[in-house]
């Protein structure tokens, strides 16, 4: 038996989902090869930190009697000692952890700030968009990374430190970005027709311009990370990161003062350099591929 | 009873104005029809009247208050008795909010209602007064489910929740298929009288102002032609340009010729035109139009016009002479994109 539906409501009723335009993006970026690479070397790193909390292989340090320092890759330690006997793949994965939280924690912050700035600027214009974008583009001219250095030279080596140095250098292109955005979304007609209803600015700014914006955040998110990342190794490598905590670019500068490549260390001077290159490359990816994925060239109108 | 006084200052000679020399009341539970050509000031107009762009010049007054000078929460209490409805419907809705969402936000920003079962209740019941139903279901969906029709029955439902006084709809249909107009239109009358609004329909429409409107007002040029019942003004017109307009609608009959339009010239710019704005297009332009602009005149029963030979043209139209001032070449005057600049940086 069949049950014929004579009356249904107008249309199907598409309950809780996401805009189709959304859900077609992300499909569309998930074939994409730039970001199949850089989620795979992206979850390379996040299992890598993971698993070196879960299951600490050999202790960082065994003692740096001669015969356990600069080891090359055996069945104990598969990738080396280094110049104090320390287990090369357990600094690497603490160095992926460092990296990552300094990732994350750094562009969370130059995220905020970017785009509150940027939100502010476009939005209400006059003096506070003067004000803004002129210092804005006082962090924009001057050179970040010897900003950073003497930046972290004065606050300290703390990793919080760090995070905080670098996220505060960082917003400086997002919040151009986003005014940019802004200046023109705020044009449209909804912009007009809300402001008519008496919507307040505050809201307007989180409920029609932020979720405007979102994607555009996301993908410089990404692209900053990469930026932060590359800035942590920099300074952990120039000594002026937190020396109490692994990272790749400690392990280069250690690498560097022990004379391991004169040695024939190569399995303790390759692998962080090439840990902080991937990273940075598979987060450059996803960024690149979102951005172009958001283009105005890609979009239906 | 009048609702709103809008006044703006006789033009400088100076001075660029997209808008200048209106001297318009709106009458309390009227339907207002603003007519014009595309660029003639009546969005313009409109928007100043609702606040959405200062006056560099001049005054707005709903019940004595100069509304430039609202702020803060009477500037809240104000965009609550006046609300629009725009034009483009398919861009006047947020493509990340759920229709139940848009319609809402009103009652949520001017805390009209404050349970969410309440206000989902009133969103419901204001999208099927519109004519979407269930509302259940339409307020579930996203704008671009919908149809240019439907989301323009969205953006009213939104303009007509918080039952305001005054709704300015600013050619609410112009971008709708033929098919829906009629009934978008006849929902917005039916709204009016539901709730006593007053309604300023802005339009390029004669015809439609003439079916729909109490008074009509003629804009050209940012200036008032023309202003009086809509009866008075499209049968018997006092001012050159709609005299135009009006042998310009067409006729329902296929076989009656098109009538000849009384207009010299191309459609010029106004900006930098001394004395009447028209003077360059009308057929009647003498020495005396090119030297003063010509007051808003009151030729009986609140029949208003801004045309010095009102008396003669009403009388029977006065014979066309070709003077020196209609002749006057039009290469001279700036393109229709310098009006545009013109106008933008006057209106911010």
């Amino acid at each position: 038996m069949t049950t014929v539906v004579l009356s249904q409501p107008p249309g199907p009723v598409t309950g809780e989902q996401t805009p189709a335009v959304e859900r077609g993006t992300l499909a569309r970026l998930a074939r994409r090869r730039m970001v199949q690479i850089g989620v795979g070397g992206l979850g390379l790193f996040v299992v890598l930190a993971i698993a070196g909390q879960l299951l600490t292989v050999n202790g960082i340090a065994t003692g740096s009697t001669a015969a356990s320092i600069f080891n090359p890759p055996s069945l104990q330690h598969f990738m080396g000692t280094d110049e104090l006997g320390r287990d090369v793949l357990t600094e690497l994965s603490a160095g992926a952890l460092v990296s990552l939280i300094v990732g994350i924690a750094a562009t969370a912050i130059a995220v905020v700030v970017g785009t509150l700035v940027g939100l502010l600027a476009g939005f209400f214009r006059g003096w506070l968009e003067v004000v803004l974008m002129r210092f804005t583009d006082a962090m924009l001219t001057v050179p970040s990374l010897p900003l950073i250095i003497v930046l972290a030279a004065v606050v300290g080596q703390g990793l919080g430190q760090i995070v905080l140095v670098i996220g505060l250098t960082s917003w400086a292109g997002m919040a151009r970005l986003i005014r940019s955005e802004v200046l023109s979304l705020r044009e449209r007609a909804f912009v007009l027709r809300a402001r008519s209803v008496g919507v307040p600015p505050l809201r307007i700014m989180r409920v029609h311009l932020l979720p405007q914006i979102l994607p555009l955040v996301i993908a410089n998110t990404v692209l900053i990370s990469a930026a932060a990342i590359l800035a942590e190794a920099t300074l952990s490598f120039l000594g002026l990161g937190d020396i109490t905590r692994p990272s790749w670019g400690l392990m280069l500068n250690n690498a560097f003062k022990s004379g391991a490549a004169g040695r024939g260390a190569f399995w303790y001077v390759l692998p962080p350099g090439l840990c902080i290159a991937i990273l940075v490359l598979s987060l450059s990816f996803i960024g690149h591929a979102i951005n172009e994925e958001l283009s105005p060239r890609r979009q239906r109108q | 009873m009048v609702f709103a006084r809008v006044r703006s200052s006789a033009d400088g000679a100076s001075s660029v104005s997209a808008v200048a020399g209106i001297n318009l009341d709106i009458l309390r539970g009227e339907t207002l029809c603003l007519v014009g050509e595309s660029g003639s000031g009546k969005t313009t107009t409109a928007r100043a009247i609702g606040r959405l762009v200062a006056p560099t010049a001049g005054s707005i007054r709903i019940d004595d208050i100069d509304i430039a000078k609202l702020r803060g929460t009477r500037l809240r209490d104000f965009r609550r008795r006046v609300q629009f409805v725009f034009q483009d419907p398919f861009e006047s809705l947020n493509p990340r909010q759920r229709i139940g969402d848009i319609v809402a936000e009103p009652l949520v920003v001017h805390q009209v209602l404050r349970t969410k079962s309440e206000i989902q209740d009133r969103v419901w019941k204001s999208l099927e007064e519109c004519g979407l139903t269930p509302g259940r279901d339409y307020a579930r969906r996203y704008p671009h489910e919908l149809s240019g029709g439907q989301r323009q029955r969205v953006c009213i439902a939104t303009a007509a929740i918080l039952e305001p006084e005054l709704l300015i709809a600013d050619e609410p249909v112009s971008m709708l298929d033929v098919s829906v107009r009629s009934g978008i239109i006849r929902l917005l009358l039916s709204l009016r009288k539901v709730h006593q609004m007053t309604l300023l329909f802005v339009t390029h429409d004669l015809s439609l102002a003439w079916a729909i409107g109490d008074r009509v007002a003629v804009m050209y040029a940012g200036r008032l032609m023309e202003l009086g019942s809509a009866e008075q003004v499209i049968t018997e017109p006092k001012h050159p340009y709609t005299s135009a307009l009006v042998t310009a609608i067409p006729e329902a009959d296929p076989d009656q010729p098109l009538r000849p339009m009384n207009l010299v010239g191309e459609g010029a710019s106004s900006t930098s035109i001394t004395g009447c704005c028209f003077r360059l297009r009308c057929p009647y332009a003498q020495e005396v139009c090119a030297t003063s602009v010509p007051p808003l005149a009151d030729t009986g029963h609140g029949h208003l016009t801004a045309c010095v030979r009102h008396a003669e043209i009403s009388s029977g139209l006065p014979k066309i002479v070709m003077g020196t001032m209609a002749a006057e070449p039009l290469a001279s005057e700036p393109g229709d994109s310098d009006r545009m600049t013109a106008s933008d940086t006057t209106t911010r």
